[in-house]
């Protein structure tokens, strides 16, 4: 159990402050690999080393390795609650996990299963900031890395991290991992990856994930974490378009704040100041802010993600659902949308001419799906012309008439405005999620 | 030029902001849930500065065990008188007196509470009850969503629960089915105690450490009140000790705790999160208290 005392790494000793332990940012990040590439052991891993686990869950994992005669303590054995699953057959879903380190705190989507690989990886890649995919340096890029890279792109993960697992198993051969990034990188050069990199490592030896190693001298890039910890994010979210999607009207009945009218919500993109210029959809009338207010007192500019309530210095008719924008940098204000869905519905297929519901930021509204245009095969990036209903885990580019009009931007440009679900008006599942690709029309 | 990146606890602030707000636009009868744990009172500070300066617009319900510490019930008055929020008590003892449930042979109340709480919430027509529910407490949770499909019997389905993408949450429901929201869900409990001691949180003072008459009774220590006196045989001792849960306080142990303030706490629960192999057995109590806690904590 040698490998379990080593626990070196990042997370610093008890003693630390608070403000330290916490004074870090948010990453959330999506993992993908096939079965058995080393997941589990990887994220295993990261909470261990990090010191994120307790004492008796340790304990236990010592021990059960150690009756089965392991030399290594499976370190996947961690997120075990997953695998009695997969014994019991019941569907395999997206699983959170949390650690931190004095730098950041992480939130990993654990992304399992082969069966609904296409529901659970969008669903954890719709608010990934990196995605890391597995791949197993005995097997080199298959089929699997290809879509689950081609599904972290479509849903605009601006980070992709590649880890070449198993590294010990190929000796820690560097030729082993220079062939599999020259070929993955070939791959990925035709899609949409902002940033890709590439580490070799050992979920199960700790090579690369936490401490450097020594078995692979002649890598000069990071570790893992160190990686994570150091990335880059906020020049990701996008700070020009101003999009404040009105969540609710706060309209006090109180004595002691009887004229008061904000508008709170979540800061979908852009910095808003107090003072500027802004268009409220859809009535289309120009104003200024006058406050953005907070719990806490007026804060003097907002930012993606923060929660603030926004008053502004004309009375305007605005409820929820509207938009809030800058006169010169509006959305497209549209009924038509053309949109690439991911289907997520096992019970009922996706067909032309039905209506569902569908939410768009704050809004509301009906949808009927008025054509198909092409089903994506996630394995060949095949095109189907001839689909005429799209199934559970199917990807489909098709158009909509939306009862109302939207507010949208293009995904690619904004992951929030960019993005609808739609839900059935009989079952009120929710079946697909939307990611809009220009509007087809605008007026 | 300025960061424009919000710290961990900022980020996970809005994040709950964002969610109540959604659930009080959506819905038409929420409720919170508070049992007058740290969690549930996150929540309602939470919901206090997301509707600001509007009071909170929706109740919140007490499932009242009648095996109360005080000084929770004092802390509760407290919240409610400060806040204006309208509190609903569903009365465990008074449902036992009617027949709706019967006490277990245990003692504890903590089972019991769940069709208590059902009735009350049907009476009151509540279509979304928060819950102050973390992903991080246990490794069947981690997959619970935050907007938590129920059917119209209050049960919870595994297998008919509705993909969370992006934060477009659907809380579409028919008549008589519901949803229980847990705006926590990606705090850990070492983000909750950062957050109360940067907020300056009122609690009850049973979270922080100060010298009680305790007895030990296998390896769990009772302070010696009126739920749990002293039996006969046994010796109290004087020891420095806080509470990491607050249950039903016949039932409810508290820790060998030197942490006096909240900043202690937060200090505490870290150095406990960092415990490496070959801690203490002390350390091991706390770590089960920390297990147990989670479980009495949710009403679900
Ligand atoms: N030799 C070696 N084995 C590994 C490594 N990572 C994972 N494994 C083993 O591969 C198997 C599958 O790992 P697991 O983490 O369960 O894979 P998952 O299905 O992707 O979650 C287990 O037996 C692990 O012990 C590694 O870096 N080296
Ligand atoms: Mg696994």
């Amino acid at each position: 159990m040698t490998v379990l005392t080593e626990g070196a790494g990042e997370a610093g000793p008890a003693s630390e402050t608070h403000a330290e332990i916490v004074s870090g940012d948010l990453l959330r990040f999506a993992t993908a690999g096939s079965v058995d590439d080393g997941k589990s052991t990887l994220i295993g891993r990261l909470l261990f080393d990090s010191k994120s686990i307790f004492a008796d869950q340790l304990e236990s994992v010592e021990q059960v390795s150690k009756d089965r005669g392991n030399d290594y303590a499976d370190l996947s054995l961690l997120t075990d609650g997953l695998r009695a699953e997969r014994e019991q057959g019941i569907t395999i879903d997206v699983a959170y996990r949390y650690f931190a380190t004095p730098k950041r705190k992480f939130i990993i989507a654990d992304t399992p299963g082969h069966t609904q690989y296409t529901r659970n990886m969008v669903t954890g890649a719709s608010t990934a900031d990196v995605a890391l995919i597995l791949i197993d340096a005995r097997k080199g890029v298959v089929e699997q890395s290809r879509r689950h890279t081609f599904l972290a792109t479509l849903l605009g993960v601006p980070h992709v991290v590649v880890c070449v697992n198993k590294m010990d198993l190929v000796d820690y051969d560097e030729q082993v991992f220079e062939k599999i990034r020259a070929e993955f990188t070939e791959f990925a050069s035709r899609l949409r990856v902002p940033d890709l990199t590439f580490i070799p490592v050992s979920a199960l030896a700790g090579d690369n994930v936490v401490t450097r190693s020594e078995n692979m001298e002649w890598f000069d890039g990071s570790p893992l974490l160190s990686h994570l910890e150091r990335l880059h994010v906020a020049s990701d979210r996008n700070l020009v378009d101003v999009r404040f999607p009105v969540q609710y009207v706060i309209r006090p009945q109180q004595n002691d704040a009887r004229d008061y009218r904000g508008y709170a919500g979540t800061v979908a993109s852009g910095v808003m100041k107090p003072g500027d210029r802004v268009l409220a959809l859809p009535a289309g009338l120009e104003t200024t802010i006058e406050s953005i207010d907070t719990a806490d007192g007026p804060v003097d500019e907002a930012y993606p993600p923060m929660s603030v309530t926004v008053r502004l210095a004309d009375e305007i008719d605005i409820s929820r659902g509207d938009m809030i924008c800058r006169p010169n940098n509006a959305p497209t204000v549209t009924q038509d949308i053309d949109a690439q869905i991911c289907w997520m519905d096992e019970s009922a297929s996706l067909v032309q001419g039905k209506k569902y519901a569908i939410k768009h930021t704050t809004r509301w509204a009906r949808a009927l799906v008025k054509n198909i245009n092409y089903r994506v095969d996630v394995n060949t990036l095949h095109r189907d012309e001839d689909a005429t209903e799209i199934k559970l885990n199917e990807m489909a580019r098709i158009r909509l008439r939306v009862t109302q009009p939207l507010f949208v931007d293009a995904y690619q440009t904004n992951r929030q405005t960019g993005a609808f679900i739609l839900v059935d008006e009989a079952t009120n599942k929710t079946v697909a999620a939307g990611m809009i690709g220009g509007a087809a029309h605008q007026y | 030029m300025k960061s424009h990146v919000l710290t961990q606890l900022r980020s996970l602030e809005a994040e709950s902001v964002h969610i109540m707000r959604e659930v009080v636009a959506e819905m038409e009868r929420p409720c919170l849930l508070f049992s007058g744990g740290k969690d549930s009172i996150v929540m309602l500070h939470l919901a206090v500065k997301a509707f600001a300066p509007a009071r909170v617009p929706f109740p919140i319900m007490h499932v009242d065990t009648g095996l109360n510490f005080q000084t929770v019930l004092d802390c509760r008055d407290r919240w409610v008188e400060r806040t204006g929020v309208q509190l609903v008590v569903a009365s465990v003892q008074e449902a036992i007196d009617r027949g709706l449930v019967q006490e277990e042979p245990n003692g504890s109340r903590n089972r019991i509470q769940t069709p208590v709480l059902l009735e009350a919430a049907e009476k009151h027509g509540f279509d979304a009850l928060f819950g102050g529910g973390r992903r991080d407490e246990e490794k069947a949770r981690a997959k619970e969503r935050v907007f938590s499909f129920r059917d119209d019997f209050g049960q919870w389905d595994p297998k008919n629960q509705r993909p969370e993408i992006w934060n477009l949450y659907n809380g579409r429901v028919h008549q008589g089915e519901s949803i229980r929201v847990f705006p926590l869900s990606n705090w850990t409990e070492l983000d909750i105690w950062a957050y109360i001691e940067a907020e300056n949180i009122d609690l009850p003072d049973l979270y922080l450490a100060k010298d009680r008459e305790v007895v030990e009774r296998s390896g769990m220590l009772y302070e010696v009140n009126e739920f749990t006196p002293l039996k006969d045989g046994e010796t109290a001792q004087v020891l420095s000790t806080r509470y990491r849960t607050v249950g039903d306080a016949n039932l409810t142990a508290c820790v060998e705790s030197k942490a006096a303030t909240l900043i202690d706490v937060v200090e505490e629960v870290a150095a406990v999160r960092l415990t490496e192999r070959g801690a203490t057995r002390g350390d091991d109590k706390v770590s089960e208290a920390a297990m147990e806690d989670r479980k009495k904590e949710g009403y679900f």
